[in-house]
């Protein structure tokens, strides 16, 4: 019985990887074909070569990642205190705050571009990486919310105040009892705020400055002309560097343990 | 005890005001561009546009479409949750990395590399010509929508009901066994209302952009389906008028804003995990 | 902790990633300031800009956009954010109303001779006395279509094939509502800029019959989905056939006999720009002949250049689908702008013609 269920497991993850890797994969193998369509035709490293001689790619794959770890790290901190803010909260203030939290991710994502634009034009905020970053961080701060809320509504009020009745600071009872609990919810938030800033074009090309692109608003503008594979080249190779790094993070510890 | 309590509500402070700077004053412009027509009068026109046929129609497909995805999501993902958990817990970071990785890569160029894969003369199709199976296309359809919306949003419905099922205490799940509980009891009653705060998070951030959505749309759907989310977006990016696309995203706001509301009805803690 | 440990090693990766891909810091000095460009994406040949930078010591910032539309709300928020723009003809009309443009100090580009006369002609169409436009590209709106999927003994050289139910589900329409109208207006005889009420509504009713035998609209889709094989039959620019023909040599490309849409993609210089002297140069630069040339190479569209048509291959000068000839270009229209009362009618039956 435990077998046919680690089976079933089995199965059901591979399916699962399968389906979320499949289209991944044909961007890696098309990243080294001759053509620039579709169709194979040929292996060929041009693209790779194209890439590195790039300046424009070059300049937008620095800015995409300096912009979205800044707005993820900072959307994270605000949203996380927030949360904590909120969760002290009753009723209806409670209720606004949550409503508030949601109309970033109910609008479209053109409408938000557009109104924080005309936003920014009304204050004279000079357009930049600072409008992009304030831009990135407001629609972040709603995914920090939703990942962080749930965790912090499983933790149990008793262990901190148990805490603080044996003489912790309300922060130490914090930092000590509550927070580790809060990590992976914080973890996910971080990560998914990270994840919408890299992908996001249309709110960073609207609140960007002249001559600041991401990979984004590089990959959009190629559109019309087709995108040329030096972009399935570079998402390849980024994949492929987070991976190694993701194995050998993970590979260490556990080795160790072994040599124990 | 109430001062760290005070303390605490000033943490929401930061977040208040810059709520208000980028999200409630863009909110009033497009309510100001909503209920204006281009000379700037007063109207109601743009809002109850959204009786015309066309637009009745976007819309029904639409909430189909992303109640329909929203359902396939929460079905596929937690079971997979649930494997996740049991999978052990030194590996936590790393599946998170697994659903969240695809995603590193641009949007435009995984929705195309599925259209690649779909198309007629896709790369399946072609697959499916060698071995001599049967061959269909299923751009165009709403089929390919929903797994278009599926694929894009299910680490949003992954994520959070991990996050709550791994704090699940293994100590009551065994207390409910040990009382007698079959495993269906067991789940019934024990992880799933635990796992509550979970799923409405994923809902909310699964259903929320699968209904608005455009670009998957578009692609996935050959752009002969026009869901609600297309129609706004033209309106401002190719028909120019911003009053007419502002009043149907309105619209389509207290629509969520209502589905949003339900939705925490079913919430039993009551604690508002959206509302 | 291990979570923490994640993250730490995220951060740096990241961190070294961006850091790595930083450029080396620039050096040079721009002696001559800078200059701001707003472009199509993938629509120029960047060596050029780097050349130009050298030989004239300026700066170039270069930015670009995906649709007309996309552009024109940046520039209207803020026409001194760029210098030189390139939007398409209707786009530039609207642009030259709504006073966002200036006009250009033709004495400063002596390269003007280079640009044939017949191109300059049919700009006036939106630009009279073309006081704004530098024509940079051109094209059609034509007929892809596939030579071993199509019947033999057609020729394919009017719209109707789009009516013909022999290629039901085999057909990709452009999915933008100028070009659709235009397709049906011209098939009806009608001018492409019709505000005619009663042209529209038939044009509408007609699209709508067509719209039965679409396999999908698509816009910029058209070029893969051909490539692919998907259909027999595509609406597309111009531009587009040459990249098609090179990754799939079975397809090639008609402009039917009722007429069609002829585009152009012009430079203008902005109302408010802070650099006027420096855009002049950058104009006068795109019109030499060798910059023309390389462009022309780079992203196949036709130039309008004379100079740089000499020194292109006889066998592509003559292919009509991408250097028509002037009895083809007299037989097109070139779209104006209509004005947001006549956009909302064309939105509103487009809408109902899917």
């Amino acid at each position: 019985m435990k077998k046919l269920k680690s089976l079933f497991s089995g199965l059901y993850l591979t399916l699962t990887f399968i389906f979320l890797y499949l289209p991944i994969l044909t961007l890696i193998v098309f990243s080294f074909n001759d053509g620039k369509g579709s169709r194979w035709k040929g292996f060929s490293l041009r693209w790779y070569e194209d890439l590195f001689e790039s300046r424009v790619i070059m300049d937008a794959l620095s800015n995409t990642l300096i912009i979205a770890l800044a707005a993820a790290l900072i959307a994270t901190v605000i949203g996380t205190l927030t949360c904590i803010g909120i969760n002290s909260l009753k009723g209806a203030p409670k209720a606004v705050y949550m409503a508030l939290n949601n109309i970033p991710l109910l609008n479209s994502d053109l409408v938000t571009g557009l109104s924080l634009m005309l936003v920014f034009i009304t204050i004279g905020w000079k357009f930049g990486y600072s409008t992009i970053l304030a831009a990135h961080i407001t629609f972040n701060i709603p995914y920090v919310i939703l990942s962080v809320m749930p965790k912090l509504r499983q933790t149990g009020k008793a262990p901190y105040e148990a805490a603080i009745d044996l003489g912790a600071t309300p922060v130490k009872a914090f930092m000590k009892i509550v927070f580790p609990e809060l990590v992976p919810g914080i973890l996910s938030g971080f990560l998914l705020a990270f994840t919408m800033s890299l992908d996001d074009f249309i709110i960073t090309y609207f609140t960007r400055g002249a001559g600041i692109n991401t990979l984004s608003t590089l990959i959009y503008s190629e559109v019309r002309k087709g995108i040329k594979p030096t972009m399935n080249a570079l998402s390849t190779l980024m994949f492929i560097s987070v991976l190694v790094l993701l194995v050998i993070v993970n590979l260490r510890p556990s080795g160790k343990k072994e040599k124990n | 005890m109430n001062k760290s309590a005070f303390h605490k509500k000033l943490l929401a402070g930061p977040y208040l005001v810059w709520m208000i700077g980028f999200t409630v004053i863009p909110l009033l412009l497009i309510a100001w561009y909503g209920f204006t027509a281009r000379d700037g009068s007063f109207t109601l026109e743009n809002v109850t546009a959204i009786r015309t046929p066309e637009h009745l129609k976007a819309l029904g497909l639409s909430l189909a479409l992303s109640l329909t995805c929203t359902g396939v999501c929460l079905l596929l993902a937690y079971p997979l949750a649930m494997i996740l958990k049991g999978s052990g817990l030194g590996k936590k970071g790393f599946i998170v990395f697994i659903f969240i990785l695809p995603m590193w890569m641009n949007f435009l160029l995984r929705t195309y590399a599925w259209l690649n894969l779909l198309d007629d003369g896709g790369i399946l199709f072609q697959i499916c010509k060698r071995l001599g199976l049967p061959t269909v296309s299923l751009v165009g359809t709403n089929t390919a929508i929903v797994l278009g919306m599926v694929y894009n949003y299910l680490p949003f419905m992954v994520l959070p009901l991990y996050n709550v099922l791994v704090k699940i205490d293994e100590n009551v799940i065994n207390a409910a066994r040990d009382l007698g509980a079959n495993s269906f009891q067991v789940f019934y009653k024990v992880i799933l209302p635990l796992s509550f705060p979970g799923i409405v998070s994923g809902i909310t951030m699964v259903f929320v952009p699968s209904l608005t959505t455009f670009a998957i749309s578009d692609l996935l759907g050959a752009r002969k389906i026009l869901l609600i989310g297309n129609i706004i977006e033209q309106e401002f990016s190719t028909a120019n008028n911003w009053h007419l696309g502002s009043g149907l995203s309105l619209v389509l706001m207290v629509f969520i804003l209502i589905s949003m509301a339900a939705l925490s009805h079913y919430d039993k803690n009551g604690e508002g995990t959206s509302f | 902790m291990r979570n923490k440990k994640e993250l730490a090693a995220l951060t740096i990766s990241i961190a070294a990633l961006a850091a790595a891909s930083m450029p080396a810091l620039a050096d040079e000095k721009y002696p001559n300031g800078q200059v701001k460009v707003f472009n199509w994406g993938e629509y120029i040949d960047e060596d050029l800009i780097e050349q130009f930078e050298e030989e004239y010591g300026i700066e170039v910032i270069y930015d670009t956009f995906d649709t007309n539309e996309a552009m024109y709300p940046k520039v209207e928020a803020d026409p001194s954010m760029y210098d030189v723009v390139c939007p398409s003809d209707y786009m530039i009309e609207k642009m030259i109303q709504n006073e966002l443009v200036q006009e250009i100090d033709w004495d400063q580009i002596p390269n003007r001779e280079y640009i044939g006369d017949i191109y300059l002609e049919s700009c006036e169409q939106f630009d009279p006395e073309n006081k704004y436009c530098v024509p940079y590209t051109f094209g059609t709106v034509g007929i892809l279509y596939n030579t071993t999927m199509v019947e033999e003994d057609t020729e394919i050289d009017s719209w109707n094939v789009l009516w013909d139910e022999t290629y039901e589900n085999d057909i990709i329409m452009q999915d933008s509502v100028r070009d659709a109208f235009m397709i049906s207006l011209k098939r009806l005889g009608y001018s492409c800029n019709s505000v005619d009420e009663k042209e529209l509504e038939e044009a509408m009713q007609e699209l709508k019959i067509q719209s039965k035998l679409n396999k999908a609209y698509a816009i910029d889709e058209v070029r893969d989905k051909m490539i692919n094989e998907a259909a027999a039959i595509g609406v597309i620019y111009s531009g587009e056939y040459m990249y098609c023909k090179e990754e799939n040599e079975d397809l090639s490309y008609a402009i039917p006999k009722e007429g069609t849409n002829i585009w152009y993609d012009g430079w203008v210089i902005t109302s408010k720009s802070e650099n006027v002297e420096n855009a002049h140069k950058w104009l006068n630069f795109l019109c030499e002949p060798e910059s023309a040339l390389a462009n022309f190479e780079y992203i196949y569209y036709a130039t309008p250049n004379i100079g740089a048509q000499e020194m292109i291959d006889e066998e592509l000068l003559e292919d009509p689908g991408v250097f028509p000839d002037e009895e083809v270009i007299r037989n097109c229209e070139v779209y104006s702008y209509l004005g947001e009362e006549a956009e909302d009618q064309y939105y509103e039956l487009w809408k109902q013609v899917k």
